[in-house]
């Protein structure tokens, strides 16, 4: 319990860090300091300077700022595809059901890494970084649903075939009304459940696809483009300050997974 | 009949879900920016008819379904295509990299069963809880490091590249075990053969691995998935010449002909290891229920 309440401390924060970025590192995440690159950390920059001399600290402050948010923005996107597509599938049932149920396996059949590169290399080459953000992380959600929607659909459908389902159309009441009054308060849990647990797999999805190159566009940072630079250490790592972005992802990812272990009971 | 039946409806899932992937891909070809666009049109050399009849050539290729048959039959017949990015057929590079990530894929995959297994089932005895729960925190560490971080400190530490994809499954085949292991150890006829002083391996061996067998073939497929998925960075950052590198060039390269056809090869591989994990999982509950 203190463990949990230890985490999810960390994780407020962080947030809070993110909020207040703008506050804490005013100097930004694009500011070039063109006369000290690669600089080791000092008062003026606590995590040193990057290779074209951008302070670290902002930069990993504004990074947590785009992995935080959005992580839990595509989570969202694709818990709401998952109960919106699952929970119809289990409601409705019959064709419906199996339809979507193809649907389904025919997406998780497909390894979504390779089928996330693909979509990623459709995108036009003149995308503006803020758009890159949006895309690499709607696109997380778009493909992230189809597990989720497996769970939710066997969850919708016990629903419907138990007794408090019986009870409500044994009193009368319309199948939107059961939909809305009884079976969605019920998929709440599972669904609650979903989202928390894609959370911390977003989060090292992108960093997987920043570090290849493939995720967020310079010279917007995130966790993903920040860990590019632990690539040039092929001879050691000489600046300790650039293991900072991992050390984060690791703490962040640990505290998600601490603080969701009592909602994973219910996935 | 019944193994026969199993074998008929998994490859018809499998054709099914080739033919419905091939059409989405084939329509993401078609319909991505600079489709139909040649480099020769940029040749000032050529004269404005030349021009006229490569957009002539251009055109004839047809509608979208027109376009997928023709692709479908030139598949059918081993002819791939030619990557836009390498300037190669798609059949010579495939097979030129596909020994490389059969190694790395069997290489990890058996560290990551050999570790997570293992462990899984030292950690369900009860004298050895000390190893499952060092096991489970650096199982639990290595679920939260990205894999291409993983791929990195392997480069760094002069290690096989390979091994980073057992390390990458392995968290995930040992969490799942461990589960199993602990769920089956808690079911009455284990419970009444520790009562009647069966020894620990005994039970184990006998009466917990047999109940759980199926689900732990089924992740075996499963994990086929995970280790190809996990390929692309550790091939890249390891540069181990295989599938997983080339997808990511082709992504570079925007070369989208390639990443499909790699996108629907490792489908089919994924496919057709659960359907051998889905086998042998029905024939060993047929077994069981005989």
């Amino acid at each position: 319990m203190k463990v949990r309440i230890a985490a999810l401390v960390f994780l407020a924060l962080l947030a809070l860090g993110c909020v207040l970025a703008g506050w804490i590192a005013p100097q930004g995440y694009a500011e070039q300091f063109r006369s000290e690159p690669d600089a080791a950390c000092s008062r003026a920059h606590l995590l040193g300077t990057d290779d074209l001399g951008r302070d670290r600290f902002a930069r990993v402050l504004y990074g947590t700022r785009v992995s935080l948010l959005l992580a839990p923005a595509a989570a969202l996107l694709a818990t709401a595809l998952a109960g919106l597509i699952g929970g119809a599938a289990g409601f409705f049932g019959g064709a419906l059901e199996g339809c979507v149920m193809a649907v389904t396996d025919l997406v998780l059949a497909m390894p979504w890494f390779f089928l996330l590169i693909t979509v990623r290399a459709l995108l036009p080459l003149n995308v503006s970084p803020a758009l890159s953000v949006s895309i690499t992380f709607a696109l997380l959600g778009c493909l992230g649903w189809a597990g989720a929607a497996r769970v939710v659909c066997a969850n919708a459908r016990g629903l419907c075939r138990s007794d408090l389902a019986l009870l409500a159309r044994a009193q009368g009441a319309s199948g939107l009304r059961l939909l809305w009054r009884h079976i969605l308060p019920n998929l709440r849990p599972a669904l609650s459940a979903q989202f928390w647990i894609s959370i911390p797999v977003f989060i090292l999805t992108e960093a997987n696809l920043g570090m290849l190159g493939l995720g967020v566009a310079e010279p917007l940072p995130s966790w993903g483009s920040l860990l590019r630079e632990l690539e040039s250490c092929s001879t050691g790592i000489t600046q300790p300050a650039i293991l900072a972005p991992l050390v984060l992802v690791i703490l962040t990812v640990s505290s998600f997974q601490i603080a969701v272990r009592k909602e994973e009971k219910h996935a | 009949m019944s193994a026969l039946r199993r074998l008929g409806q998994h490859g018809l899932r499998i054709a099914v879900v080739l033919l419905a992937g091939g059409l989405l891909s084939s329509m993401l070809v078609r319909t991505a920016p600079g489709f139909g666009v040649d480099e020769q049109d940029l040749d000032s050399r050529l004269t404005a008819e030349s021009h006229r009849a490569l957009h002539g050539a251009q055109a004839t290729e047809g509608g979208f379904l027109r376009f997928y048959v023709e692709w479908c039959g030139r598949a059918l017949h081993g002819d791939l295509g030619t990557s836009i990015a390498l300037n190669e057929p798609v059949r010579q590079l495939l097979a030129e990299r596909m020994p490389e990530t059969a190694k790395t894929l069997g290489a990890g995959l058996g560290l990551a069963w050999m570790l997570g297994l293992g462990l899984a089932l030292l950690s369900s005895v009860p004298a050895m809880r000390g190893v499952g729960w060092a096991a489970w925190f650096v199982a639990s560490a290595l679920l939260c490091v990205p894999a291409a971080v993983l791929a990195i400190l392997f480069v760094l530490a002069a290690a096989p590249g390979r091994l980073a994809v057992g390390l990458i499954v392995f968290p995930k085949v040992f969490e799942f075990t461990r589960n199993l292991l602990g769920h089956s150890a808690d079911l009455p006829h284990v419970l009444a053969a520790r009562a009647r002083g069966v020894g620990e391996c005994r039970v184990l061996f006998r009466h917990v691995l047999p109940v759980t067998a199926a689900q732990i073939l089924a992740l075996a497929g499963v994990s086929v998935c995970m280790g190809l998925a996990a390929c692309i960075p550790v091939e890249v950052l390891c540069d181990l010449p295989g599938i997983g590198q080339l997808a990511w060039k082709a992504a570079l390269g925007r070369d989208l002909p390639l990443l499909v056809m790699l996108t629907m090869l490792v489908t089919l591989a994924t496919l057709a290891a659960n359907g051998a994990a889905e086998a042998l999982a029905g024939n060993l509950r047929g077994g069981e229920a005989r």
